[in-house]
């Protein structure tokens, strides 16, 4: 089921939108909030729409355009996007209104805009795009749903070509519930000494992420996705044996993966749980980290699957990511565990 | 030609009956669920009528056996999906087997009692009633009483997610990931969707008349619908005789507004056209439509346009089961999946309860009575939601 990456476009609390330093100055942040640079939306987004658009559709939708345009495609065939949390801004704002205003006289416009396929029928509404549309929310296996989505539709329909993505947005509500959870560090002095050293609790991030994706190699391939897959609640030797077949099944060794990146979150418990796996599947394979650059959430996958093919299209690694020159690179692994019970594997080809 | 992706067992549970038997007698005999609200304190009381399940959370629970702090979401998908498995007759750990649910509130319906605590004082509100907010929670619950780890995702499409979580599993099936998959839906009433839909001003505040001239908004409903769907290999492996298969499915969006339909019914009528060339049938072979038909002015005005576009004159029998159960959103392309199963099951239609007068611009009068005796060959099920997402499914009986 390989697709090949047309396009990419992404919002994140890097600024990684035409960018061209690839991460060399990395943004630190010293609270437990990595929040979006946004980007000027009046360059993506006709302004008479802009203004009534949350924050979280902005963000989809400018990275959606940004995707498009680098694959130099207007219409995509599909649209497929993966939120872990949804529309939260309005959501959060529908109901703080029906609570204090007692049920009477609610603006509807946030609930439309509350339900989770708000940001790909956006796009495909500001596109006019009247083909495939669906949105994917499984917590930590949003985007991954999304991906797999995708892949088996390019499979059917190889020529065609599909939106892909990931987007979760930080509201102030959802951070202090979370909070109260207790999965965020109490004080944070720096995001890029996350793990250093890993202590109770990681930090919250967000972002948006499209890729425009297609059976079909292009001109301008950033990479291929070769395979993906889920492992729901798995026990440690399901996890072991099902990263070795996935490997096996690509038809490749561990000598034959220049680089996994692993979404090691920088909690003490939960990190070392990962390095555990770690050390078992992937040996001395390089290992590089990104959870500092894009905090934790749902669909850091995107991020991932974003730097991943980045790396393989520049043949560079960031020194924030792992500080080693590999060259080449052609096989890059990603293997991301949110929080215990969401494990995914996605790999990345040169071509 | 491919293998057909079969249907192994329906599991259901809305406001008409509890279970996929006492439904199909509350269909026979014309027997609507809409009624006054129970569930919850709200203005809206005695007000907007809905299609409630007639069992509280705690009576939910105790046949369940669960914890009652458990979402009333992830309750009725657990009965229904419970329902689902044993009427397959499968022992579906020996497969592999995935669990594709859909739902649009989640856990709002606990959610809403936390965040009014959580207003006054962000200290405050028990996180019990939060921990399974995220709709991919509901799923995991019904995933973990049944006993299914293999792939597990939720769709959210407004209200046509659950045929869309359908069309996945046989998408799925059919590229060989998977062997079995339940599919389907589930949302409950809450707070949030009654006020929001309110403030949309397409709420009735009578019992609902789809497709009728006079029509005058929907009725909000509850519920959980699923299905079991197996490969050819499983079928023949378990012995199995099942009386459906899949023939096709699409999806499409209108891309036209946010939540109106186009007037033309561009999106519905393209999910049914694509269905209908995916699944190689004639317009004549299609016996019964289940509509998606809310009773709202722009959805049955667009998806009669749609059908008339499509169908001309000759438009097959066809209802809106929404008069029955209400609007289920999430849950009603399972729920409304099961009817349309049951149809093909006991050879029958349904009625489209409190018709009067044809809609001008379209002139469709429904199926008015529950008919049976009927060859009833292929259905197809429409599902429209917000964002302009469209689904058709077409089911059709297995030829013996």
């Amino acid at each position: 089921m390989t697709v090949y990456i047309h396009g990419m476009g992404a919002v994140s609390p890097q600024q990684i939108w035409n960018e061209e330093g690839h991460l060399s100055s990395p943004n630190d942040y010293s609270g437990v909030r990595l929040s979006c640079i946004e980007p000027d939306y009046a360059q993506y987004i006709d302004p008479k729409f802009l203004r009534r658009m949350s924050r979280i559709l902005k963000m989809g939708v400018a990275a959606s355009a940004m995707a498009l345009h680098e694959a130099g495609v207007k219409i995509p065939d599909g649209i497929v996007t993966g939120t872990g949390y949804g529309c939260l801004e309005d959501t959060e704002s529908f109901l703080r209104k029906m609570i204090e205003l007692r049920e009477q006289a609610l603006n509807p416009t946030p609930f439309i805009q509350s339900t989770h396929n708000t940001i790909g029928s956006q796009i495909a509404l500001l596109l006019t795009c009247q083909g495939y549309n669906q949105t994917y929310t499984h917590e930590g296996f949003s985007f991954e749903s999304a991906l797999l989505d995708a892949m088996m539709a390019l499979k059917e329909n190889p020529d065609q070509i599909f939106l892909t993505g990931g987007i979760d947005e930080i509201t102030d509500t959802s951070h202090k519930i979370q909070e109260r959870f207790g999965i965020f560090r109490k004080t944070f002095a720096s995001s890029l000494d996350l793990f250093n050293p890993s202590l109770k609790g990681t930090v919250h991030g967000e972002g948006a992420f499209y890729f425009a994706l297609s059976g079909k190699k292009g001109k301008e391939t950033y990479a291929s996705i070769d395979s993906m897959t889920t492992f729901f609640n798995p026990t440690d030797e399901q996890l072991i044996t099902g990263i070795r077949e996935f490997i096996q099944s690509a038809s490749l060794s561990l000598e034959d993966i220049d680089l996994v990146l692993i979404g090691k979150c920088g909690d003490a418990d939960l990190d070392q749980a990962t390095e555990d796996i770690s050390k078992q599947s992937f040996g001395s394979v390089p290992i590089g980290l990104f959870k500092h650059l894009s905090g934790e959430y749902p669909t850091t996958s995107g991020f991932a699957l974003w730097l991943g093919a980045r790396i393989i299209q520049a043949q560079q690694i960031p020194p924030t990511v792992l500080s080693k020159s590999i060259c080449p690179l052609r096989n890059v692994l990603i293997y991301n565990p949110y929080f215990r019970y969401y494990h995914s594997l996605i790999l990345l080809q040169s071509c | 030609m491919k293998d057909r992706v079969h249907v192994a067992g329906l599991g259901v549970i809305s406001a008409i009956g509890n279970s996929v038997e006492s439904t199909l007698d509350a269909l026979r005999t014309s027997t609507s669920g809409i009624g006054p609200l129970t569930l919850f304190d709200s203005v809206h009381q005695g007000v907007l009528p809905v299609g409630e399940v007639k069992m509280s959370n705690s009576v939910l629970a105790d046949i369940l056996s669960l914890p009652s702090h458990l979402t009333r979401t992830a309750m009725l998908g657990i009965h229904a999906a419970r329902e689902a498995v044993v009427n397959s007759g499968i022992d579906i750990k020996s497969w592999r087997t995935g669990l594709i649910s859909a739902t649009t509130v989640g856990g709002m319906d606990k959610t809403e009692f936390f965040f009014e605590k959580f207003l006054k004082d962000q200290k405050k509100g028990q996180l019990r009633n939060v921990v399974n907010h995220g709709c991919g929670r509901s799923t995991e619950l019904i995933a973990g009483d049944l006993g299914i780890n293999k792939y597990i995702s939720t769709i959210n499409t407004a209200c046509s997610s659950s045929a869309n979580a359908i069309a996945l599993a046989v998408r799925m099936i059919t590229a060989g990931l998977l062997d079995v998959v339940v599919a389907g839906g589930t949302d409950s009433l809450t707070k949030f969707t009654l006020n929001g839909f309110n403030s949309l001003m397409i709420l009735d505040a009578q019992p609902c008349r789809p497709f009728d001239s006079h029509r005058n908004g929907l009725n909000l409903g509850e519920g959980a619908g699923f299905v079991v769907l197996v490969s050819e290999k499983v079928k023949k492996a378990e012995g199995m005789n099942p009386t459906s298969y899949i023939s096709g499915y699409a999806n499409t969006s209108d891309a036209f507004h946010q939540t109106a339909s186009s007037p033309e019914g561009r999106g519905s009528f393209s999910a049914m056209q694509k269905a209908l060339t995916m699944s190689g049938l004639d317009l004549e072979d299609i016996d019964y439509i289940n509509l998606h038909g809310t009773g709202t002015a722009n959805n049955d005005l667009s998806e009669g346009t749609a059908i008339t576009r499509l169908f001309g004159d000759r438009y097959p029998k066809l209802s809106s089961t929404k008069a029955f159960t209400g609007h289920t959103l999430g849950a009603s392309g399972g729920i409304e999946a099961v009817f349309s199963l049951l149809a093909i099951d006991q050879q029958c239609v349904f009625p489209n309860l409190r018709f009067e007068t044809p809609i001008p611009e379209v002139g469709i009068t429904p199926q008015l009575s529950f008919e049976t005796g009927l060859a009833v060959n292929h259905v197809m099920s429409n599902s429209f939601g917000f964002g302009g997402n469209c689904s058709s499914i077409i089911f059709s009986k297995e030829q013996r």
